[in-house]
């Protein structure tokens, strides 16, 4: 049985111009243990729908689904008690600007023992010292002294590091990482990665990956589906997405790669869209 | 060896920045740039390759004339550019314009697309105005956008169409070295794509030099001639696109190559093929 499992999602936003699909008829599903991969453009509505799971749209948002469960329970109808027993527990989501998603008047040391507190109930003490097991299994160097850092203190890679074992504090069952090393360089990009998949690995947990980069999705997904305005186009195993893409807009993608390139044009997705049309 | 004059060429370039102290701390000066030298051809790419805090957009900002380096010195068009010591002349300006990043920063929401590409005309020619018009108007075309988006402003257009006018705009004065800093890494991929298009056309029509600061080394296989990788302000490796692609020297180049993501059929593979073995080994 599926962990997370959407039918028909659709997300509407109300604007002043009118209503704006910004999601539309989209399912997804995660199995235990799995890596999820949502790869799309800005626009394709990727972060919206996971946005949605998590309960974290705006009031403007309207939420419709035949379907919205987490291990055989029903999300849309949770009571708010409820909801946050489920969210933040066995759910747990980290975010593109790991620098932005830290409070910048608090230790880091302070807010992942809130967490600590409030999520397992934990004492100081205590919190004290699961937090810095936690710094040690996500690789902070000097996990003594950078506790009592705060965020500016800290490079993107070590705050995104902080966010990350923040959200396997409480050994969540589902993670989602919302481009989680977009701001990154390469070289820290990797190390991240690395370190998302080991412990995706060692705590058996699913990781739902949302991103743009083709790349991120070559190196860590199972299975991967592929948004384009708010729509799937595509839902494969990544060997089978790579090697033999079905979808007119998956093809173009991969093409628009500039590692791919065979002449000295790049294939534009336009183009693509042109010639499929007219075939 | 050519006998030319490269268009750009830098030696020994030095930045240092001086972080001032606090109450209880002496100030103290940190060095950007470490003695970079390089020289770019006419009608040539050459590719700053590095991370964030290498120093590379501080070396564009050199090239570009915005900032004047605390040492060494830089040549544009075999002449001496020292912009410490005087103003750049009119046409010395012209010579050198620069792209950035952020598409959404680097337009005045508040200037229509027709006002941003006459700007630089006004400051830096005495054409008239219909002649100023006449060609922001043919450069709208150059860019693959409209005539009619000329009385547009900025938000108006999508990522990719702001980089297109930013473009335009850098072309206006008919430069012969454009510095590039990061142009698509804001862009979606398949955007990106268009632009780099778009460059290499623009490239070859007007015999443009480019100098493109990138941390994609995707990008820059596709865009570059030569490379220079440059790290904590030293140029660690720097050769041509074929050479350093083939066979990196430095460890740092390496490593970058390293860290760079795949997406070679194969690749992916023999990863899926390691997890499945993991997987049998310790089940979930």
């Amino acid at each position: 049985m599926a962990l997370l499992n959407i039918r028909n999602l659709s997300v509407k936003f109300a604007t002043a111009a009118g209503s704006f699909t910004a999601v539309d008829g989209i399912d997804v599903h995660v199995d235990r243990g799995e890596v999820l991969a949502i790869v799309g453009e800005s626009g394709s509505g990727k972060s919206v729908s996971m946005l949605a799971v998590m309960g974290l749209l705006p009031d403007t948002a309207t939420i419709t689904a035949d379907e919205m469960t987490y291990d055989g329970r029903d999300i849309s109808n949770m009571s708010g008690p409820e909801r946050r027993r489920l969210i933040g527990r066995e759910i747990t989501m980290i975010f593109q600007e790991p620098v932005a998603s830290l409070n910048p008047a608090f230790t880091v040391g302070f807010q992942i023992e809130e967490v600590l507190r409030l999520n397992l109930g934990l004492s100081n003490r205590d919190a004290r010292a699961k937090a810095l097991d936690l710094f040690r299994s996500v690789g902070i160097p000097e996990p003594e002294v950078k506790i009592n850092a705060y965020p500016h203190q800290m490079s993107g890679g070590q705050c995104q590091r902080v966010m990350i074992a923040m959200a396997i504090a409480s050994n969540p069952r589902l993670l989602i990482a919302d481009e989680p090393t977009t701001a990154l360089d390469v070289t820290i990009q990797k190390q991240i990665l690395d370190l998302l998949m080991k412990l995706q690995e060692d705590y058996g947990m699913a990781l739902i990956l949302i991103t743009h980069d083709m790349g991120v999705v070559a190196e860590t997904a199972d299975r991967v589906v592929v948004q384009y305005k708010g729509k799937k186009m595509e839902e494969a195993d990544v060997l089978s997405l790579f090697e033999n893409p079905q979808s007119p807009y998956t093809r173009a993608l991969l093409s628009a790669l500039p590692e791919h390139a065979t002449g000295d044009r790049l294939p534009t997705v336009s183009e693509f869209f042109l010639q499929e049309g007219a075939q | 060896m050519t006998v030319s004059t490269p268009v750009v060429e830098g030696r020994a370039i030095v930045q240092d920045y001086n972080v001032p102290g606090s109450l209880f701390t002496g100030s103290k000066v940190v060095r950007a740039l470490n003695g970079i030298d390089f020289a770019v051809e006419k009608g040539k790419t050459l590719a700053i390759v590095g991370e964030s805090g290498s120093g590379k957009s501080t070396l564009a900002r050199i090239i570009a004339l915005i900032d004047a380096p605390s040492e060494g010195e830089l040549r544009i068009d075999g002449e001496l550019a020292d912009i410490r010591r005087r103003r750049p002349t009119p046409a010395l300006r012209s010579k050198v314009q620069m792209v950035f990043q952020n598409p959404y920063g680097s337009l005045n929401p508040r200037q229509k697309v027709g006002d941003v590409l006459m700007e630089p005309l006004i400051i830096n020619t005495d054409y008239p105005a219909t002649e100023r018009r006449d060609r922001a108007e043919a450069m709208l075309k150059k860019v693959d956008l409209q005539p009619e988006h000329f009385n547009r402003y900025p938000h108006m257009f999508s990522g990719g169409q702001r980089q297109r006018i930013a473009i335009a705009r850098a072309l206006m004065l008919n430069p012969a070295l454009l510095v590039l800093d990061e142009p698509v890494s804001a862009l979606d991929l398949s955007v990106q794509a268009q632009v780099l298009n778009l460059l290499s056309d623009l490239q070859e029509e007007f015999e443009l030099t480019y100098v493109f600061v990138s941390h994609d080394l995707s990008v820059v296989r596709y865009i570059a001639d030569d490379v220079m990788v440059i790290s904590k302000g030293v140029a660690v490796e720097q050769g041509s696109r074929e050479a350093l692609f083939a066979n990196p020297q430095h460890p740092y180049t390496q490593s970058l190559f390293a860290a760079t993501p795949v997406t070679d059929v194969e690749a992916i593979r023999a990863r899926v093929a390691r997890r499945k073995a993991a997987r049998l080994s310790h089940p979930v």
